[in-house]
């Protein structure tokens, strides 16, 4: 009633507050444009500020440290590295280990996570309870708590170098971390990679042909069998008809440590076990919300349709879940890339370790090396939320 | 990322947003009533809280004396315990006034970083802590060896630099503490702990088995540790640097804390201007004149901090060795008080 009442009101009033101070469009654009304005001069005034006062504590300033040696020597790195490089090939060698533990961190966390959120609706009491225990428990610990407590178990239990526990084909594992045999290429291995791309190709062919055929006549073909099978024998094929082009270098313990082989660190294992097993636990309660979002409803509904519970499951069940499950997982993502910062607690060297830590302090340079490396860890979540965002869009609901 | 990263950010923030300060450093010190003092974390002899939470150590006694030259009170100091990484962000950025904390003076951090040093308080050199049952007895023996040291000290350059020149493979494993650094090698981990000499014989000290570890005899470098304030205060960098030289001259002048009211009688005129008798060189620098008269009847002569904290009448045990002074066959050498 009283909206009623006033329109007749305003329409009377209404010319008096066509000036253009009432007008709402040209008051947005001027809060705009004076919000705008002053964000420039405030951040102007934080910029010159700082150069000024740099300036007058006589401390050095600009990007041209990167280029100078670092001269320190950084334990793990994905590409060569010696204390000869410079301070921007450090930069890289830490922000590879960031995004390796990373990378590796969300693989491991979303699989331990579905597996305990699926569990944790499992009729099994046992397994249930086993997997809420987990939940409850790893999920209510700091995690900095958690990476320490694993690195000290880690390296507790295991013995030195020399008493090392023997593991089978080669490797061994002591505090040392694990050393696995690794395989060296030799010439010709390339066609055995040549034949596992042709192979790929070929499997998403048969896939398309499969998808194209099954609409058009609905017959169905095991496409994925057949494509995991192009892509398994495929190479091998390759692999020994060109006479096994790889030899396998075996870890060797000469005088300190082992020599040879693939070294996988205790630093980046308790890194990688107590990132990837704190998300996970956040992981598991998203997956059971999201199964549980979908209603009982569906499931017999696809069962009354005649589809087995495998089916059910993959054409039914998880795609309506994953349009619950995607967007709280993206955080989760963003959070554990995050964390992986917590490395140097464990001595990783990850970019905040090597770039932020050891850097920032032989340069100097805070303010410089500060703001790259938010900047690195700014563009790895934006483009980390940039792919869910896409993945999000592809499962979301097909409203018509 | 956000705990560690506290400081830092804290210490760039303060340093983008701070206005030009209009004081000196002095006349801040003196308006508040103590000196806000940038020390170790904890490291035995050096810097460390006793079981009463007093802060104890060579490196906090230069703390104290710096206060007492001031105020005429040991006490007038308020710490910060800094890690190695945090330090110079830290004193920078102006949250601590004086850097008291086993810091090596080199070239770069004495210009590049806006710092100044100005006297040695320590002649130090790098070594290595090993197990004695890896049977080695010398450094070059170490290629291929898991090394642990401490992030943003000169001992991980130098690390890298000696196992390079003698082209032998290092496995640094890098840490911002102390204290994890020490666990990591206690634990087996590292085969070799490295850093300061004096801070080897503190940290062997508060291992497991103590007696498991030997120190190598090979210093690998120079490491002069001594206070650090900032560039541009020459008042302040007068204070901190005359009250290392006045523990000094005191010393080589036989002033200690049981004589020093006596020695003010003395017919010496070195002795009486240094205690501020004749002259006024207390007033000069911005103190009283009877500034070398508070300090060592409140802390003590450089002898007696090295001694109490680090030496003889301690358990780490450290000979003077090159800070005895000039006269005793040492290199510490004060300029005069004249």
């Amino acid at each position: 009633m009283a909206i009623q009442d006033m329109a007749p009101e305003s329409g009377v009033r209404g010319p008096v507050r066509n000036s253009l101070l009432y007008d709402p469009k040209v008051r947005g654009v001027v809060v705009q444009v004076l919000l705008a304005v002053g964000l420039v001069v405030f951040f102007w005034w934080v910029i010159d500020n700082a150069r000024e006062n740099l300036e007058r504590a006589n401390i050095a300033s600009g990007f041209d440290f990167l280029w100078s040696r670092a001269g320190f020597a950084i334990s793990q790195s994905l590409i060569s590295y010696t204390s000869d490089d410079s301070y921007a090939r450090a930069f890289v060698v830490g922000l590879l280990n960031t995004l390796l533990v990373g990378l590796l961190g969300v693989v491991l966390a979303t699989i331990l996570g579905v597996l305990a959120g699926v569990a944790r609706l499992s009729r099994n009491w046992l397994i249930a309870g086993i997997a809420a225990v987990y939940v409850e428990t790893f999920r209510n610990v700091p995690v900095l708590l958690q990476l320490l407590f694993w690195y000290k178990a880690v390296l507790a239990v295991l013995p030195g170098p020399r008493q090392a526990i023997a593991l089978p084909v080669g490797s061994n594992l002591s505090n040392r971390g694990l050393l696995l045999p690794w395989p060296i290429a030799e010439p010709g291995f390339s066609d055995t990679l040549m034949a596992l791309l042709v192979a790929i190709v070929l499997a998403v062919g048969v896939g398309i042909w499969a998808r194209r055929r099954q609409l058009a006549t609905g017959r169905p073909f095991p496409a994925f069998w057949t494509g995991l099978g192009l892509i398994i024998l495929l190479p091998i094929v390759v692999f020994l008809v060109t006479g096994a082009p790889l030899t396998l270098s075996y870890p060797e313990l000469k005088g300190f440590n082992f020599v040879g082989g693939l070294h996988i660190q205790p630093e980046f294992v308790a890194l990688l076990l107590g990132l990837s097993i704190y998300t996970a636990t956040f992981i598991a309660e998203i997956v059971r919300a999201g199964i549980l979002a979908v209603a009982r409803g569906q499931s017999e509904a696809a069962h009354a349709l005649g589809l087995r519970s495998g089916p059910t499951l993959r054409l039914v069940i998880i795609p309506q879940a994953m349009r619950v499950i995607i967007p709280p997982l993206t955080n989760q993502y963003l959070n554990l890339i995050k964390n992986s910062s917590l490395a140097v607690a464990v001595g990783y060297p990850d970019l905040v370790s090597v770039f932020a830590g050891t850097v920032l302090n032989q340069t100097g340079q805070a303010v410089e090396a500060i703001l790259l490396t938010m900047l690195v860890y700014l563009t790895i979540s934006i483009a980390t939320s940039l792919f869910m965002n896409w993945f999000n869009n592809r499962v979301a609901l097909v409203e018509r | 990322m956000k705990s560690l990263l506290i400081p830092t950010v804290a210490g760039v923030a303060f340093s983008l947003l701070a206005g030009s300060a209009g004081a000196t450093s002095l006349e801040d010190v003196k308006a508040k009533g103590f000196i806000q003092c940038g020390v170790n974390t904890g490291l035995l002899g050096f810097s460390a809280p006793d079981d009463a939470g007093n802060w104890k150590g060579f490196d906090v006694d230069f703390c104290r004396a710096v206060a007492a030259a001031i105020f005429n009170d040991a006490d007038a100091v308020k710490f910060t315990p800094l890690s190695a990484k945090d330090r110079f962000t830290a004193l920078q950025s102006g949250e601590i006034d004086l850097l008291s904390r086993n810091t090596t003076w080199t070239m770069s951090r004495d210009t590049a970083l806006g710092l100044a040093f100005g006297v040695v308080t320590y002649y130090d050199g790098q070594g290595f802590l090993i197990r004695s049952e890896d049977g080695i007895t010398s450094a070059l023996e170490l290629s291929g060896a898991a090394v642990c040291v401490q992030q943003g000290t000169t001992t991980e350059l130098n690390l890298a630099d000696y196992f390079s020149r003698n082209n032998m493979e290092l496995n640094p494993v890098v840490f911002e503490k102390l204290d994890e650094a020490i666990a990591a090698y206690d634990s087996g981990r590292c085969d070799a702990y490295t850093s300061d000499a004096s801070q080897l014989y503190s940290v062997r000290l508060t291992l497991k088995n103590p007696d498991d570890s030997i120190i190598l005899p090979e210093i690998i470098s120079k490491e002069p540790l001594g206070p650090v304030v900032r560039q541009g205060d020459e008042e302040w960098f007068n204070i901190m640097k005359w009250v290392g030289f006045a523990l000094l001259d005191a010393e080589e002048l036989g002033i200690n804390q049981a004589n020093v009211e006596e020695m003010k009688s003395s017919d010496n005129p070195e002795i009486r201007r240094i205690l501020g008798v004749d002259g006024t060189f207390g007033e000069d620098i911005g103190l009283s004149n009877d500034w070398v008269v508070n300090i060592i009847s409140k802390v003590g002569n450089y002898g007696e901090i090295f001694e109490r904290n680090v030496g003889s009448g301690s358990p780490l045990q450290i000979a003077r060795g090159l800070n005895a002074l000039w006269t005793k066959g040492g290199i510490q050498y004060a300029p005069p008080i004249r």
